[in-house]
Formats: C-alpha cells, structure tokens, sequence
C-alpha cells in the first residue's frame, strides 16, 4: 500500500493555499508535512479522506495504492484520519464507539464485541466498554480515538496534528503509541504539524509546505 | 479543476416542497380572500367586481370601536411585552431575578394563548379570584360589582394577557440573540469607561441584538394585531376587536357578509402591514435619537431603581401567567364556591368524571393532531436542514418564506384557503387539518431546531464518514442521537404550536374537528367555569407534558454520557 500524492495544490477563491505538493508515502513510513497555521495542512487532508469543505479549487491527483483516490465517496476510501479532538461520539460509549468504527463485514454481535474487546486490552484500555467517554483522562480519549480509526481497517492514516492538545507530559507516550501501531499494520502515514518535536518523533520524511507566491 | 459532482438525491426536492407547502395555500388563500372582497365568489353568486362589500364594510357602525380596540390591544400589548423584555434584561441582566425569570419562561411559553386568557379572565373579572382574595374585608363588596374589568371597551385586559405570553417568547428570543453579540464584553468595555449597567446595556447591547429580535417583534405584533382565540375570551363584545368582526362576518348565516367579511379580512392584513411599517418608521426614529443620546456621553447611574421595578412588573406579569394556570386548575376541582370565597366549599372529582368523556374525545383529536403535524413539520425541517448541509449551502433566503405565516395574519387568508381546499374536495378532511396547522407548526420547529443543527461540530460528521459510515448512517447514528434533545424540543415546540390553533381548525376541519382549544373557546362563552377549568387545564397540560417528555427523554436515555448533559 502506498499513497501517492502527484502536484496538488488546493485554492480558494482563486487563491492557492500551497505551491503543488508531490510526494510519496510507502508502507509503514511516516510522513511528515510541516507548515504555519493557516497554510492548509488541515484542508489537504480534508481533501484525501474526501471531506473537503465546498468552494476549494483542487489541481493534481491522489492516489493509493495506484488507484486514484478521489473518486470514491469518503466512506469507500478507507482513509483513517485523527484529529487534535478525539471526536468520540458522546452518545455512545467507549465500546459503542470502537463498533461503529469496525466494518459491517465483520458478522456476529460476539465477533464484533472479541475486536473491541482486544483492541481495548491491547491498548491497556480492559474492562472499558461501557464507559462515558467523557469520564476517560485526556490520553485513554486519544488512544481509543486511535483504536476506533484503526478497528475500521483503513488502507492509509493521516495525522492532522493529533497531539497538539495533550498534556506535554502524556505527548510523547501517545505519539509512540500512534506511531508503534501505524508501523506495525504497515500504514502508509502523513502526519500535518507545526511542532517540529513530532517531526523528529516520526522520523521519517520531512515536507515542508510551501507557501505560495503572493505570501513570499 | 473539479470538484464531484453531487449524485442526484430526492433530499434536494424537500426544500421546495417545504416552501410549496406554504407559499401554496398562504399565496393562494390570500388572493381567494381578495377575489370576494371585490364580489368575486360565483359559489355564493358573486359574479363581478364590485366595491360593494368594501362600502359595506366602512359603513359598518361597529367598525370605529372595533378598530379603536385592535390598535389599542395590539401595540398596547406590543410596546408592554418589547418593554418590559428590554427593560428587564438591561436593568436586571445577571441578577438573580433574571434567572429565575428565564426559568419560568417555558411554562409559559408552553400554554396556548387561549388557556392563559381564560385563566386571567378567572384572575380579573369582577367575580373573580383576584377580588375575592379582597372581599369583603377590604373593598366591603358582597356582589360582585359592575365593572368591566375583563372584555372592557379597549381591550386593556386582552393587552394584558397578549403579554403574558408575548414577553416569555420575546425574552427567549432575547436570550438566543444575546449569545451572539458578545454581550459581556460590550457591557464591560462600557461598564470600564465609567457607564452605568442600565446605560451601558442599552448604549451598546441593544443596538447589536435588536435587528436579531425585530422579526419575533414584528411577528408579535402582527398577532396581537389580529388575534382571535383570546379576544373572543377577554376582547370587548360591542363592538369587538376588528378580527373578531371579521370572523363573526365569516361565521354569519347570512351568506352576503361573507363578501364583507373578505374585505374586512384584507382591511386586516392592511392594518398589520400598516402597523408593521409604522413599527420600522418609529425603529428609525428611535434610532436616529438613540445616536444622539450614545454621543452625549452620559454614563447613567447605578440602576437601582431601575433594577427593582423592572424586575417587579416582569415578576407580576409572569406571575400572572403562572396564577391564571393554577386559578383554572382550581376551579375544574372546584365543588360549590360562592362569591365572595377565596376558596371552595369542597374540592371535588365530579366535574372531571363528568367530563372525561367529551373531554377525552377532544383531547385525543387534539393529540393525534398535535402528533401528526408536529412529526411532519419535524421531518420537513431535517430534510431542508441535511440537505442545506450536504450541498454546503448557506441557507438560502428562500427559508425566510417560512416566516411568513407568522406575519401574515390567520383571518386574511383561511377563508381563501378554506374556499380552495372545498375546491380540492379537502375541506374538513383531517389532512387539511394537519396541513392547516403545518403552516404555523413548521415556522417555530425550522426556528427552534437550526441553530442547534447548524452548530453541531461537522468533525464528528467527517470523522464518521472516514470511518466508512454513508452520509444515511451519519445522520441516524451520530446526527440525530447527537442533537436528539434539540430535536425532541423542537418537536415539542411544534406541538404546543399545534395544540394551541384555535382558528386554523375551525376554518380547516369544517367544524368536524373539535379540538381542547376550540372547545374551551366555545364554552369560555358561557359554560359552567368549572367545565371551562377542566377544558383550559388539560389544553394547557398537553404541551406541558410534550415539554416535559423533551426534557425526560435525553436525560433518560444520556443518564450515563455526561458530555449531553
């Protein structure tokens, strides 16, 4: 599985936000693409799982696998994405949340509930099914948000700034968390910060965005 | 450059069809009001356009009184509610009176208008329970006296309990415009530059929330201007106010007055355009002063004054609310209870056993009624509001159509509504009564349910559909269930919306369809009060149950998820 990104840029309202990006994204390496605020890492992003909000002008091509990506709806993309919030539903809980990310295909309610149940005793998370999220500390949020997008089996993850909100203290355990797992699925990994720390915790490629002419 | 295209989705078609639902009979029953004004109704004989029913009308003796009570009523009540709304939340904002005020507005939001005049008619006439606490001991009367303290000639009583209802929805309005304006930091920058609370409240709030509260003013206006339900109940008799003239033409045997009653009908919309215009002359007047006045500098003083009596004229009209309810309860309880007793002989279960019959058979006509048009409006509304999203449109000013039933007035264009629907063979079918209610229903649940809906954080929504969910699954598994105490508000809304129609039914079902509402009208007009108690309490029980349920629901069901909490 590799992800491919060939000259995109993205506009809006005529304006371009990054000169065209190309770049590649093999099995289990990280990525990273580095950028001031408002250089639109997060619309990138927006624009490989497919949510990409209306009025952006896109150039270029994505591709995964070969297979260009952005002609499937964002639910047949299979793009694994965590955000700086964790963005656990609150109407369900911790179990109910790692379900809804597990496919359909996975048949039997017992089946299903084996996956949520190791996914959470994997991530020192046992016995935590039926808790309210919003009673978890701020790292078990982050490591069932990572659970939920990794029970849904995506072909590539990307990182928009996960860590950034995260007690300095707990940052640098959840990131080798993140990363251990993505490694160790061998995903295809970009990861969007401004924090140079997360870069070099990657380790891997570094992509600086570059601005576009009317900001140099 | 491209973006996907959107495959075709039947959602797209629910927004116009919302809009048709009410541009369509509100359109067409005006212009059918209008064809009669001019003589234009071959049904009852009226070939050619003629100014007859027009000279009818304004020679009418009763038209003079009549209007002279609409005006006074309606911008009495207007100005009273705006006032005392305004007022109160500049001289008593983070008080706490004020939130113990802003706890008490949804009950009273919740009971329709017809319940609460019939409750401030036992409140204020002349044998009513507010003398009775002071006879005879203090006034020495032991008759009731002959006083028009209810029905009077001008209407004050009818104002009186218009705002009982009117400052509840426009302080609710107030609430919801307040949060967007950043009020606390206005007030502080003012409050830092040496201004008064008072002055800094109305020098640098209320120019910021007004626009946002000028169309809920409007619409209050517009429905004071014309109401029928409470000024059957508490309005003058002879002559009445100008809408009750029109419906009694509309009701006459004599079929020629319907001609008279169509042009009265469309002299009412003229009225409520004209009170609406003469409303934004004297906004631009107010404000041109309130410039002058903001540039002058003055700081105010502390407010103190302005505090307490603000705080204690709201207090007595919402309390006024609130004993009208129970004053109702009372009597359907009620066993003998002469004049002048403050309270019963006996309490008794009679008059409710004697009345559960007729009163279940209304009730539940008023449920299903309530159900249907609230369920309906509710689906209309998430269709327009998940299509307005999926399409990433704003709303489209086509939306504040929507509005529209609740300024034009109800008796300008039922009768031309009631006139098409005989021709669509619909007349006095339920579904034209569900429909008829859908118009006044659907405003306040598309009010009631955008800003919730708008504001949902769209990341939960992004993140689902990267999890693999379709756009159908987003909106039942984390949409709904997420909003779903915005939702079951909204319905509960809709359905006290519904509960409390009094004139939509009768023009629309015909008079096949007895509803609480119209039943306690009609007997408001006569009938034994403690009947009356049992009608107006259980209409008013109805949407207070419905709130209840929309408050108990979510709290049950996210006992455990304290983040909805």
């Amino acid at each position: 599985m590799t992800l491919e990104l060939r000259s995109v840029s993205l506009s809006l309202t005529g304006r371009r936000l990054f000169a065209p990006l190309s770049l590649t994204v093999p099995d289990g390496e990280i990525v990273t693409v580095m950028g001031p605020s408002g250089s639109g890492k997060s619309s990138l992003l927006g624009y490989l799982c497919g949510t990409l909000e209306r009025g952006f002008a896109v150039e270029g091509h994505a591709l995964l696998d070969g297979a260009d990506l952005t002609v499937l709806p964002p639910e047949r993309r299979r793009v694994g994405i965590l955000f700086q919030d964790d963005l656990l539903f609150p109407h369900l809980s911790v179990g109910e949340n790692l379900a809804f990310g597990l496919p359909p295909d996975v048949r039997g309610r017992r089946a299903r509930q084996v996956q949520v149940v190791d996914a959470l005793a994997d991530a020192g998370l046992e016995g935590f099914e039926q808790r309210d999220p919003a009673t978890l500390s701020g790292g078990q949020r982050a490591r069932v948000a990572l659970l939920r997008t990794l029970l849904a089996q995506p072909r590539c993850l990307l990182l928009d700034e996960p860590f950034a909100k995260l007690d300095v203290s707990l940052r640098d355990r959840i990131r080798r968390f993140v990363f251990s797992h993505a490694r160790a699925r061998g995903l295809p990994t970009l990861l969007v910060t401004h924090d140079p720390e997360d870069a070099k915790a990657a380790d891997g490629p570094l992509v600086a965005l570059a601005g576009t002419d009317d900001d140099q | 450059m491209r973006l996907p295209g959107l495959p075709f989705s039947p959602l797209a078609l629910v927004p116009p069809l919302t809009l048709a639902l009410f541009l369509l009979p509100i359109g067409a029953g005006l212009v059918g009001t209008w064809l009669p004004a001019f003589g234009i109704l071959p049904s009852l004989g009226g070939t050619g356009p003629t100014l007859t029913p027009w000279v009818r009308l304004l020679n009418d003796p009763a038209l003079p009184g009549a209007l002279t009570a609409t005006l006074i009523s309606g911008f009495g009540s207007t100005l009273l509610a705006f006032t005392l709304t305004v007022g109160f939340a500049a001289a008593a904002q983070g008080t706490w009176a004020y939130r113990q005020a802003t706890r008490l507005l949804a009950p009273l939001l919740a009971v329709p208008h017809a319940a609460i005049a019939i409750g401030v008619a036992f409140l204020l006439a002349p044998s009513g329970f507010l003398l009775r606490l002071v006879s005879p001991w203090a006034t020495g009367l032991d008759l009731p006296p002959d006083l028009a303290t209810v029905q009077d000639r001008y209407g004050v009583a009818l104002a009186l309990a218009l705002a009982v209802k009117e400052t509840p929805f426009l302080l609710l309005m107030l609430l919801g415009a307040l949060g967007q304006v950043q009020a606390p930091q206005r007030l502080a920058t003012a409050r830092s530059l040496g201004y008064g609370p008072v002055t800094a409240w109305l020098k640098t709030v209320l120019p910021a929330v007004y626009p946002q509260l000028r169309l809920p003013i409007y619409a209050v206006l517009a429905f004071s201007l014309s109401v029928i339900d409470m000024a059957l109940i508490l309005g003058p008799t002879a002559p009445p106010t100008f809408a009750v003239l029109v419906f009694r033409w509309f009701n006459d045997p004599d079929l020629t007055l319907r001609f008279v009653g169509a042009a009265g009908a469309t002299l009412q919309l003229l009225v409520v355009v004209a009170g609406i215009a003469l409303w934004r002359l004297a906004e631009i007047a107010a404000a041109r002063l309130g410039r002058r006045w903001i540039a002058r500098g003055n700081r105010g003083g502390p407010g103190q004054i302005a505090r307490q009596g603000w705080s204690a004229a709201v207090f007595l009209l919402l309390g006024l609310g609130l004993a009208s309810l129970l004053v109702m309860a009372l009597w359907s309880f009620a066993g003998r209870w002469r004049w002048p007793d403050a309270w019963p002989d006996s309490v008794t279960l009679v008059t409710w056993s004697r009345q559960l019959e007729p009163a279940a058979a209304s009730g539940w006509t008023t449920l299903l009624l309530g159900l249907a048009a609230a369920g309906l409006a509710l689906a209309l509304v998430l269709g327009c509001l998940e299509q307005e999203q999926r399409s990433g449109r704003r709303p489209t000013r086509a939306l504040w159509l929507l509005y529209l039933p609740l300024l034009v007035p109800q008796v300008a264009f039922l009768f031309g509504a009631q006139v098409l629907a005989i021709l669509a063979g619909l007349d006095g079918s339920f579904t034209a009564l569900v429909w008829s209610h859908l118009l006044f229903v659907l405003p306040y649940v598309f009010l009631a349910l955008a800003e919730p809906w708008r504001r949902l954080d769209t990341r939960y929504l992004r993140s689902a559909q990267c999890l693999g969910a379709t756009p159908f699954a987003v909106f039942w598994r984390v949409k709904l269930p997420m909003l779903l105490r915005p939702v079951l508000f909204a319905t509960a809304v809709g359905f006290a919306v519904s509960v409390a129609q009094y004139l939509p039914t009768l023009f629309a079902g015909g008079g096949r369809y007895a509803t609480l509402t119209t039943e306690a009208v009609t007997l408001s007009a006569g009938a034994d009060r403690r009947v009356v108690g049992v009608f107006a309490f259980l209409q008013a029980l109805l949407p207070l149950a419905a709130f209840a349920a929309a408050v108990g629901i979510p709290a049950w069901c996210y006992r455990n998820r304290r983040a909805l909490q």
